[in-house]
């Protein structure tokens, strides 16, 4: 069965605690299974054994995986794929695995397990907000109901035994996407961010690792994984991000106080761009849109709301236009077709002028 | 040297990859490699984790033997090598942890400041760890009581360890 692919995910909908600044938490764990190589090493029968264990599983506890739809990658077109890279759904990771890379996907995308990845399993949720804890608890749901009947590769010492030793003993890698406008138009952001890898915190762009900061978007994610329970990972991380939070909405203020009207110029002036331009790149849709995310997060703007702001931050990804667009589009062609797509979206609001 | 993407333009940006222990090189023109970075999100970086592992693993070497012999240290399940680990950043299966044991605990210190696990475990593990610890425990007693001469009791204590010992072989799970 397939996943329709333009169905919202949940951590679009913009309405957990401290969206303002927090876009989403994430929460992921990465198991093994007993004897059978890691999946880098495995051959063809091996990755597919691995398929097999998981689908006798979700067929076992059917109650618990109903709302769920199992994707082969190989049967997946190239935007199919990337579209779920987008939406964070898969990793960029898997979108390559063509041998037996499979994916698990609940209906309201909040929750992806990940088959034959870098580990032979891993199991995602992604929400809305600042929501650290409940996103470890759906993870940890799905990894008790599928140990339940797959022997985990566990060492008493070690923990939960990954093919790169970064992930080894909990398995667990938790990020938030955090919208820092200010932090970075005030220049205090590299501090910060060198702060953070002093706490064993890991700073990456949109896309995880080796992505650039663009639209002032940052992820930040715990780098230890061993030697720490759970929650204590997932404390630290909420702690951390509590702090930047706070940070970002006093530059937010001093910003305010001291250029109100240039910060509502420039948060107008990008909807009006994005209203108005018939070209535009990736990165400056980006931009224009932390800009307006700002203006309305400040409440200069009135009109929008998160929902439709997540959603842009989506389709004027490659992947997602081209899906729209119902063809494959050069660079060019895409940054015709940006903007249409764009103000399509926004022609359904009106904001208060 | 011609860009591979387009096979016009001259290739001035060089990427090194390596995909399932295997290196490749990439060579593209500006124009290609900024089109692969926006539609594949994933242009990777030059730098990444495991190239450090080398140089973390090399460290903990002293002499240039000692460093021959442990590259030679081989997994028996899977046969990697643990230089093919030092190159690859990557463990082949859950026995390279016990081959590469003393090898590889320096470098998880290194990056998580511990090598030892306090959280979540599997419950098949965990009553297996517990059954581990009851057999310790029942050794202790029956040495015990073997030297105070209690042989009725050593007895008992010897069959209790054998069904523990056989619910271990089945899985951890206690009959």
């Amino acid at each position: 069965m397939k996943q329709e692919l333009f169905v919202q995910s949940r951590w679009m909908d913009g309405n957990g605690p401290e969206a303002d600044t927090v876009i989403s938490s994430r929460v992921r764990v990465a198991r093994n299974i007993e004897g059978i190589p890691f999946p880098y090493l495995a051959s063809d029968e091996q990755t597919a054994a691995v398929q097999e264990q998981v689908a006798r599983t979700v067929a076992d506890s059917e109650d618990h995986f109903s709302q769920f739809c199992y994707q082969r990658i190989a049967e997946m077109s190239r935007q199919e794929k990337q579209v779920l890279v987008e939406k964070h759904l898969i990793s960029p990771f898997l979108s390559r695995e063509a041998h037996n890379g499979a994916v698990l996907l609940r209906r309201d995308e909040a929750v992806s397990i990940l088959i034959n990845e870098e580990d032979h399993l891993r199991i995602q949720a992604i929400l809305p907000g600042l929501q650290l804890e409940e996103a470890w608890q759906e993870a940890n749901l799905y990894d008790d109901l599928l140990e339940q009947s797959i022997n985990y590769a566990f060492d008493e010492c070690y923990g939960y035994l990954t093919a790169c030793p970064t992930n080894v003993g909990t398995g667990l890698r938790a990020s938030v996407m955090l919208h820092l406008p200010a932090l970075i138009m005030t220049n205090k952001i590299n501090r910060l961010l060198g702060a953070l890898s002093q706490v064993g915190l890991a700073v990456r762009g949109l896309y995880g690792e080796g992505t650039e900061i663009i639209g002032n978007l940052v992820q930040v994610s715990n780098q230890i994984t061993l030697g720490l329970p759970e929650e204590e990972i997932l404390r630290n991380l909420y702690g951390i991000t509590r702090q930047i939070i706070e940070q970002e909405q006093q530059a937010r203020q001093a910003l305010l106080n001291s250029s109100r009207i240039r910060v509502a110029d420039r948060s107008w002036r990008a909807l009006g761009l994005l209203h108005y331009a018939r070209i535009m790149s990736s990165q400056e849709a980006m931009q224009l849109l932390s800009d307006v995310r700002l203006g309305y997060d400040l409440g200069i703007i009135t009109g929008l709301d998160r929902k439709l702001l997540n959603e842009l931050l989506v389709i004027i990804r490659p992947a997602c236009l081209q899906l729209l667009a119902g063809k494959v589009l050069s660079v060019e062609e895409r940054n015709l077709e940006r903007p249409l797509q764009i103000r399509n979206k926004l022609s359904r609001f009106k904001e208060a002028v | 040297m011609v860009c591979q993407e387009c096979g016009k333009e001259e290739a001035n940006i060089f990427i090194a990859k390596i995909i399932n222990g295997k290196k490749m090189e990439i060579h593209l023109c500006e124009r290609c490699a900024r089109e692969k970075e926006e539609f594949d999100i994933t242009f990777e970086p030059q730098f990444t984790l495991h190239n450090f592992f080398g140089g973390l693993l090399q460290e903990n070497v002293r002499s240039s033997g000692e460093q021959v012999r442990a590259a030679k240290i081989q997994c028996p399940k899977c046969a990697l090598t643990f230089a093919q680990f030092c190159q690859i950043g990557r463990l082949g299966c859950s026995s390279c942890f016990a081959a590469f044991g003393a090898k590889l605990q320096p470098l998880l210190k290194r990056i998580h400041g511990s090598a030892r696990h306090i959280g979540k475990a599997p419950r098949r593990s965990q009553e297996a760890i517990l059954v581990k610890r009851d057999l310790e425990r029942l050794k202790e007693e029956m040495q015990q009581a073997v030297l105070k001469e209690e042989f009725e009791e050593a007895a008992k204590i010897r069959d209790r360890i054998r069904a523990l010992e056989k619910d271990l072989e089945q899985g951890g799970k206690r009959t």
